[in-house]
């Protein structure tokens, strides 16, 4: 059943009773020829793109809970392609243009709003890198502006622009950037994916692997043996746990991320803030919230909640940057669970047992790359060679030294 | 959180750095046989697991001292804390 504008005014006057359910339930079969390990974002964008792009259907895609209830329901949804690395950047832009053409691709409203990244610069080192990442972008074609604290001043009147510690001397702007309605990407994959015969098992847990003669043949999962000719596995998060079952130790580390909403207020943020010298991002929801973010809570944890004193260090950024967030009360607040991995960059690769591929530690940046990873993750399960601007994430660049460091700040997770 | 220092008693984990996984006290022998292989393992690969794991914890706006404390990483819950020192001690390193 495609959406529209028709088909709601149709349905409108004949009571709604023509509304379908956006995705089937069905039963495993037997065997599949790909098998996605992971319902989140990730993974339901890999099948839409395995089948409208690579023409591989016979594809499940197993979730352990319900669709949405992963990362991909648990993220601040903002979007942007403000990387500087080459094994970084070009991956990311990709992704950046395929969330303009979301919409169209998966015919659901998903609420892409290009409403502009900004990221302020508070001292003159900063502006020099800044500067530098936004002449990186310009070449890889996606765009930058550096704005002078006046021009910041003028979108952005409220912000704390003369703190002692961190005055506002600038921002550098992603004008594409923007926020994307999480749980809708969820939907519109799988209702997209499931259009095209994927079939996408909910309430099913991957219990094991079989692995026979260092080849992988299918998932033992709660509800029993399910074949396959290949296994992808995007369930960040919980990645080490997962491919502990295939006797693989990853380059990873699981820690809670915290996010924030307030109650609605009225539009007062026009785009995304990122205040990177004390680590406090924000944005407003459609609904009128806002929604911010800080540092992760800092030791390993599985646990999908948070600590108490990063809550006090987020809201601390927060009236540094924003003094009038101190009048809002704060609505909510939940922990979702991130890959760390040792360099902050994800992997997209093959592992050494045929047939079993893996695509992971997104850190806590995994939303913004989903329909690219989905598309890169695809590309390999489909042709057994990675995407171009997938090359870089790969498992050996650790033991090879070629790390993509985007931050600067070595191989130690808890750093990120 | 709160840790159980075994000279301080029951400290705020706000006071301590966090490093991640105690087996990064067994720095391999760079002179060995193997030892590419040996560190590339210790610096990057982690057993991650959802359960009790054993971490070292620093001390830093405290005694500066570092300690093993084992802790489910699901729960939170710690159930011991040890000196990184004695752990290391029992291992026959140190002196």
């Amino acid at each position: 059943m495609r959406y529209s504008g028709f088909k709601i005014l149709k349905e409108a006057l004949s009571g709604h009773k023509g509304w379908t359910p956006a995705w089937r339930n069905p039963d495993p079969k037997p065997h599949y020829d790909i098998v996605i390990i992971g319902g989140g974002g990730h993974g339901l964008a890999t099948a839409h793109y395995l089948a409208s792009k690579f023409s591989q259907c016979n594809v499940a895609v197993l979730e352990k809970g319900w669709i949405g209830g992963g990362n991909v329901g648990r993220n601040t949804t903002i979007i942007r392609s403000n990387y500087l690395l080459d094994g970084n950047e070009p991956f990311y832009e990709f992704s950046l243009k395929l969330w303009e053409g979301l919409e169209q691709d998966l015919n659901y409203n998903a609420m892409v709003s290009q409403r502009g990244i900004l990221n302020l610069i508070h001292s003159d080192a900063q502006r020099d890198a800044f500067i530098r990442r936004g002449n990186g972008m310009i070449l890889h074609g996606a765009g930058a502006e550096l704005l002078s604290a006046d021009q910041v001043r003028r979108e952005y009147p409220f912000l704390n622009f003369d703190d002692a510690r961190f005055p506002i001397k600038g921002g550098l702007a992603q004008r594409r950037g923007g926020t994307v309605r999480h749980d809708a990407v969820a939907w519109g994959y799988a209702r997209a994916a499931d259009s095209r015969g994927v079939d996408i098992i909910q309430n099913c847990e991957v219990t094991g692997f079989r692995i026979e003669n260092g080849t992988c043949l299918g998932v033992e999962t709660t509800r029993g043996f399910i074949g396959a000719g290949k296994v992808g596995v995007a369930v960040a998060g919980n990645s080490s746990r997962v491919m502990a079952q295939a006797g693989m130790r990853l380059p990873i580390e699981s820690h809670v991320l915290q996010a924030f909403v307030t109650e609605g207020l009225k539009p007062v943020l026009p785009g995304v803030i990122t205040f990177g010298a004390g680590h406090f991002y924000c944005s407003q929801s459609d609904k009128g919230g806002l929604v911010f973010g800080g540092d992760i809570d800092g030791y390993n944890s599985y646990a999908q909640r948070g600590n108490l004193p990063v809550i006090e260090d987020v809201a601390e950024g927060g009236m540094a940057l924003f003094p009038g967030l101190g009048r809002v009360r704060l609505l909510r607040m939940w922990g979702g669970v991130m890959d760390m991995s040792m360099d902050g960059s994800p992997i997209i690769d093959r592992t050494h047992i045929d047939g079993l591929y893996f695509n992971g530690g997104w850190c806590y940046g995994g939303f913004k790359a989903t329909p690219a990873s989905g598309w890169c993750f695809a590309h390999l399960l489909a042709t057994d060679t990675p995407h171009d601007v997938a090359k870089a994430y790969r498992f050996d660049r650790f033991r090879r030294g070629r790390m993509i460091d985007e931050k600067g700040m070595g191989a130690q997770p808890n750093l990120h | 959180m709160i840790i159980n220092h075994p000279l301080l008693g029951p400290c705020d984990a706000q006071e301590f750095t966090y490093l991640g996984d105690a087996r990064l006290i067994d720095r391999p022998d760079g002179m060995a046989g193997g030892a590419e292989d040996a560190f590339y393992d210790y610096a990057y690969l982690r057993d991650n697991p959802a359960g009790e794991h054993r971490e070292l914890w620093f001390h830093e706006q405290g005694d500066r001292s570092w300690l093993v404390v084992t802790r489910n990483t699901v729960t939170h819950e710690i159930t011991s804390v040890e000196l990184a020192r004695d752990v290391a001690r029992k291992q026959g390193r140190g002196v």
